[in-house]
């Protein structure tokens, strides 16, 4: 298989055929929630290490069951209760857990290029789970597998993001695959809130959230984040509300079999209205159980590629 | 396909012949055919699983739905740090139906060193109980790495030469060939 990397940085890195690889191993690690018992002993022995800088709940557990149901060690870093508060350095943090011989280690921090630093200093795999602004390439893989699940294909497909394109690491990660996947990829939000050059990544770009929804395959909406509420990027919740939010009138205009997706956690009745969120078309929750069968897909490519060393396959029968 | 000077172990007509072999000797040991339950070995375990299935129903000639599933071994491999530039292709496992109580017959194309049956052993031992777990194989080609043996055998064919099998519904042809 077309994959042979030491890290996941980022989804701009990846050429269309590694994404592919990604999406085409999920399914046989879905399988393996149907069984009673849901594990498999493909990474025994391998030391997974969750360092998280940044409060997370669904990402770190979802990566944490992913390599539980692989058979590996899971160590999670809070910083907060951690030397880091003594003042140590991110690389020196790293090279401390590989001395404690970790194969794996997944970085969330605030900084965006925080997982590229720590993969040009450690032989370990980094995994990044959201550096700043800049990506988060697991999330922008389930999103991508979730919509090739259900539609059976990416290309030609009209992929609509709402909300705040400028802050979402989650957005950028799934501009870069999507367009590489041949998607016909919308962003819509207030002009505060979407980046200047964005149309150069070959997206379109709306203010009207009614023009950008009409006749979409897909919607998938961005969480507004309260806490940039200060840096008045947009008048007011309620505005933004009014102009926004996405609800079953509007959603009248998008193709009858639209798919709704959001990375969550969802501020109900803001960028989603409740109705749209229970909705028969939203997909939300099982863009959480796809995202531990693409979180396990990745660790075990990135735990076969790391491992080999010029030793041939020998045939097994 | 297969290169003229190869050494043909089974041409397309033998082929046929072993499968009705396997069929009448696996019928021959389990008088109940409603507990017998059929998982094929990716990938070409699979086609050979779904044919044993079609010859074991044509010779008792009745139609009854003997449950039939599909199995990967790639997870269970405990060979992943040796596998070189060769990651192989994860496939799917599907076992729609209970496995307990039911007597499985396990299918491969080619039987050589164990290992893939261990694995396979494992991957059944994570689904269930079953009554009992028999092998079938087309060709046994010996020199076992472990304590592992076929019920069922459509050729005995000793050789330390890799053995490939072709099947026509991913190769085009029927036919077991010496490729080293």
């Amino acid at each position: 298989m077309p994959f042979n990397r030491k890290d996941l940085l980022g989804l701009q890195d990846l050429d269309k055929k590694e994404i592919q690889t990604i999406i085409d191993s999920v399914k046989p690690f879905k399988s393996l929630f149907t069984r009673s018992i849901k594990k498999a002993p493909a990474l025994v022995g391998k030391t997974v290490v969750n360092l998280f800088y940044e409060p997370s709940t669904r990402t770190r557990t979802s990566f944490e069951i992913a390599a539980k149901r692989l058979s590996a060690d899971v160590v999670n870093i809070a910083t907060a209760t951690s030397s880091i508060v003594k003042g140590e350095s991110l690389i020196d943090t790293g090279k401390t857990l590989e001395a404690m011989k970790a194969d794996i280690i997944i970085i969330r921090h605030s900084l965006a290029g925080s997982p590229e630093i720590l993969a040009k200093n450690l032989n370990a795999s980094i995994i990044n789970a959201g550096d700043g602004f800049h990506e988060h390439p697991t999330q922008g893989l389930l999103d991508l597998y979730t919509i090739y699940e259900k539609k059976k294909k990416i290309e030609g497909l009209k992929i609509l993001l709402v909300g705040d394109i400028l802050h979402s690491r989650v957005a950028k990660s799934n501009i870069w695959a999507l367009t590489k996947m041949g998607a016909k990829l919308r962003v819509a939000g207030p002009p505060t809130l979407i980046p200047k050059n964005i149309t150069d990544l070959g997206v379109e770009v709306f203010y009207d959230l009614d023009e950008a929804i009409k006749g979409v395959d897909v919607v998938n909406i961005l969480r507004i984040q309260m806490e940039r509420q200060q840096e008045n990027l947009f008048p007011s919740v309620h505005e933004y509300v009014e102009l926004y939010q996405v609800t079953s009138e509007r959603l009248a205009n998008a193709k009858p079999d639209v798919l709704i997706m959001h990375p969550g956690p969802m501020n109900r009745g803001i960028e989603i209205s409740s109705s749209v969120a229970d909705s028969t078309s939203a997909v939300i929750n099982e863009q959480v159980t796809n995202g531990i069968a693409v979180r396990m897909a990745v660790l075990y490519l990135l735990a076969a590629a790391r491992t080999k060393q010029g030793k041939k396959h020998v045939n097994t029968n | 396909m297969a290169d003229i000077n190869k050494k043909i172990i089974l041409d397309s007509k033998h082929i046929q012949l072993s499968i009705t072999k396997l069929a009448k000797d696996i019928l021959s040991k389990n008088i109940d055919i409603s507990e017998i339950a059929i998982v094929g070995i990716q990938t070409r375990g699979v086609y050979l699983a779904k044919r044993l299935l079609k010859e074991l129903l044509s010779i008792k000639k009745i139609d009854i739905e003997i449950p039939f599933g599909i199995l990967d071994i790639t997870l269970y491999r405990d060979d992943l740090g040796e596998m070189g530039a060769d990651i192989p292709t994860i496939k799917d496992t599907n076992i729609p139906f209970d496995i307990n109580a039911k007597n499985i017959i396990l299918v491969d194309d080619v039987l050589y060193t164990g290992r893939t049956i261990r694995c396979a052993l494992d991957v059944l031992k994570d689904y269930g109980r079953p009554k009992s777990i028999q092998l079938a194989v087309l060709i046994d080609r010996g020199y076992r790495e472990l304590p592992i043996q076929a019920n069922f055998v459509g050729l005995s064919y000793y050789t330390k030469e890799q053995v490939c099998v072709e099947l026509t519904e991913v190769d085009g042809q029927d036919v077991a060939y010496c490729c080293d």
